[in-house]
């Protein structure tokens, strides 16, 4: 080799080496300047911050626990409407449904997990926000009779917990089923190969064989959903009503942390205020990061298994 | 099977009892179907839903000059978002001048060193990374680059979207690298080509129509977020490709549209909203058409 070449191979190599270490660089350097920015208040506030919840410029006293609360709340019940029928919908789009199917099926749903937040937002506000206040909030306290449960409790004026929660779900809905797609894609086809040998029906194939095996993968798709719900923003923010109360009643409007942060950075003018939003946005990162970290390794297990057998 | 008396009759029995099992298992498998079609179909009612809900409300605010115009003032009839269109395409080359060489440039790493720790660490992170909330760049871009100067700009904004857009860019440039076969690699560099050339001239050229899609996919999804341009770019009313001034952005102009009292402003966000979910299905499908030909 001459040493043009060895030369060139140097600076090939170098140069492919930094923008490969400006991932981890990126994802440290967001870490410092978060953490450098919400100092004053993770400080002045202590673990208060996370616990209590007066938020008050006025007399500089800020704390997150609704926001907090709220952003576990809508990111769980999402969660827990959304994986389950998720799960379903990759499993009949990738082994269940006709082959003709399965392309355009995933097509949508690449389509539907592709629509860009603000437009889940905005059919958030005329969509889901007056059916819930017409028709489901009336249903339940009229027709069930649970508006003596504090979790139904109150007026609903619209925008509400329940509608972030009913839009996040919504939209983790085709990423979770996308994902777990993949996942499933994933899975050797030896293995219902063997299953259907057995004498085992396509759907005893897919939950004692496939999804047994794509168990971990699931799990993680699962998370990266949750991960998305916990920090979506745009569309949490046009409807969840935007209120620093610890409320019970699901009809209430309350906040996310995301939401927090973007619907109070415009009127954030004191330093206090601003460590106060950027401790938000701490708090966020850091969630998102244990439930993405957590996440990917579960998916890239499977992976790993799949590309080993 | 043993001849006359009883036997035959316990066998049928038995024979009975399977085929009825199998029976119950096959209808089973049937239902389970069956419910999972039904979660599919009610999983595809928001798109109909949203589909029929923004054309239902927008249609009417696609004229012509609702793509020539800025916005008119408020309680004024007309007016458009082309400023807004054009901010976002001067965002989304920026993002790209950031995102697109640092992703492809860290998709090269993680194809060619598959299989060692360090690129399994970087990959790992990388998908970490893709994690992080769209929110938390644009925070960050803020501090770093807005607070400082006391104002809000398009470059910030560029930057945040960049910034969003590497971690995709880097793992759908893997994936489509690890497509090629490694027998072009092996040839080139058994022809004596050094490394660099192989990688630009062989591996990179052979899987360039991928790598573009893969990267134009990228951008035109960091492109449609909102929340990092609260933060940076800000919005803005006026024409301005200034890279140092606030900028428009589709995305930021229907979500303050939507959140206007104004009817002919909600109509607006309602039109800039169908032409956002038109730019994705273009994009899904270019997506998946480059993918089969791959």
């Amino acid at each position: 080799m001459t040493a043009t070449a060895r030369r060139g191979d140097r600076v090939y190599r170098l140069a492919t080496g930094a923008c490969a270490a400006s991932i981890p660089m990126l994802l440290a350097f967001i870490a410092w300047v978060l953490a450098t920015a919400a100092w004053p208040a993770f400080a002045r506030f202590g673990a208060g911050f996370l616990t209590t919840g007066t938020w008050d410029p006025v007399r500089d006293a800020y704390a997150v626990g609704p926001a907090l609360l709220g952003t576990l709340v809508t990111a769980g019940l999402a969660l827990a409407v959304a994986a389950p029928l998720a799960v379903a919908v990759a499993v009949y789009s990738a082994e269940l449904a006709p082959r003709v199917l399965r392309t355009p099926l995933a097509f949508l749903i690449d389509l539907l997990a592709g629509i860009p937040s603000v437009v889940y937002g905005l059919w958030g506000i005329g969509v889901v926000v007056p059916a819930l206040r017409d028709d489901v909030g009336p249903f339940l306290r009229g027709t069930l009779h649970l508006g003596g449960l504090p979790l139904f409790a109150g007026p609903s004026f619209g925008p509400s917990v329940l509608a972030g929660a009913a839009v996040l779900a919504t939209m983790i809905l085709p990423f979770v089923a996308a994902v777990t797609r993949e996942v499933l894609l994933a899975v050797p086809r030896a293995q219902r190969e063997a299953a259907f040998a057995l004498g085992a029906t396509r759907w005893e194939t897919v939950i004692d064989v496939v999804l047994p095996y794509a168990r971990g993968g699931v799990i993680g798709a699962v998370m990266l959903g949750l991960g998305r719900a916990l920090g979506e923003t745009i569309a949490v923010a046009l409807v969840i009503g935007g209120q620093h109360a610890f409320a019970s009643s699901l009809l209430a409007p309350g906040y996310t942390l995301a939401s927090l942060a973007a619907n109070e950075f415009a009127e954030a003018s004191d330093e206090l205020h601003v460590a106060a939003l950027m401790a938000a946005a701490a708090t966020l990162f850091a969630l998102t990061l244990v439930v993405n970290a957590v996440a990917r390794w579960l998916v890239g297990r499977v992976a790993r298994r799949g590309e080993a057998t | 099977m043993s001849a006359g008396g009883i036997a035959p009759s316990v066998d049928t029995a038995r024979d009975a009892a399977r085929i009825t099992r199998r029976a119950r298992r096959r209808r089973r498998s049937r239902f389970m179907t069956a419910i999972t079609a039904t979660a599919t179909a009610l999983a595809l009612v928001p798109l109909v839903s949203i589909v029929a809900y923004l054309l239902a409300r927008g249609g009417r605010a696609l004229t012509p000059t609702f793509f020539t115009h800025a916005p008119a003032a408020a309680g004024q009839a007309g007016g458009g978002i082309a400023n807004a269109i054009a901010g976002t395409l001067l965002l989304a080359a920026m993002a790209s001048a950031l995102g697109v060489p640092l992703g492809i440039g860290a998709g090269l790493y993680l194809a060619e060193r598959r299989g060692t720790r360090r690129a399994a660490t970087v990959r790992y992170l990388a998908d970490v990374l893709a994690g992080v909330p769209s929110v938390v760049f644009g925070i960050a871009a803020w501090q770093l680059l807005v607070r400082p100067v006391g104002h809000f700009s398009a470059l910030a904004g560029g930057l945040a979207l960049g910034a969003l857009a590497i971690p995709l860019v880097a793992r759908a440039t893997e994936a489509v690298l690890h497509l090629t076969p490694s027998s072009l690699t092996d040839a080139a560099l058994a022809l004596g080509f050094p490394r660099w050339r192989t990688a630009l001239t062989v591996v990179l050229r052979g899987a360039l129509p991928g790598v573009a899609t893969a990267a134009l996919i990228a951008v035109a999804r960091v492109a449609g977020e909102t929340a990092p341009l609260l933060f940076t770019a800000f919005g803005n009313q006026y024409w301005s490709l200034r890279p140092d001034q606030p900028i428009a952005a589709l995305p930021l102009q229907v979500f303050s549209y939507a959140m206007s009292p104004d009817d002919g402003w909600r109509r607006q966000a309602y039109g800039g909203a169908v032409v956002l979910v038109a730019l994705v299905a273009l994009l899904t499908l270019a997506g998946r058409v480059a993918r089969r030909r791959a």
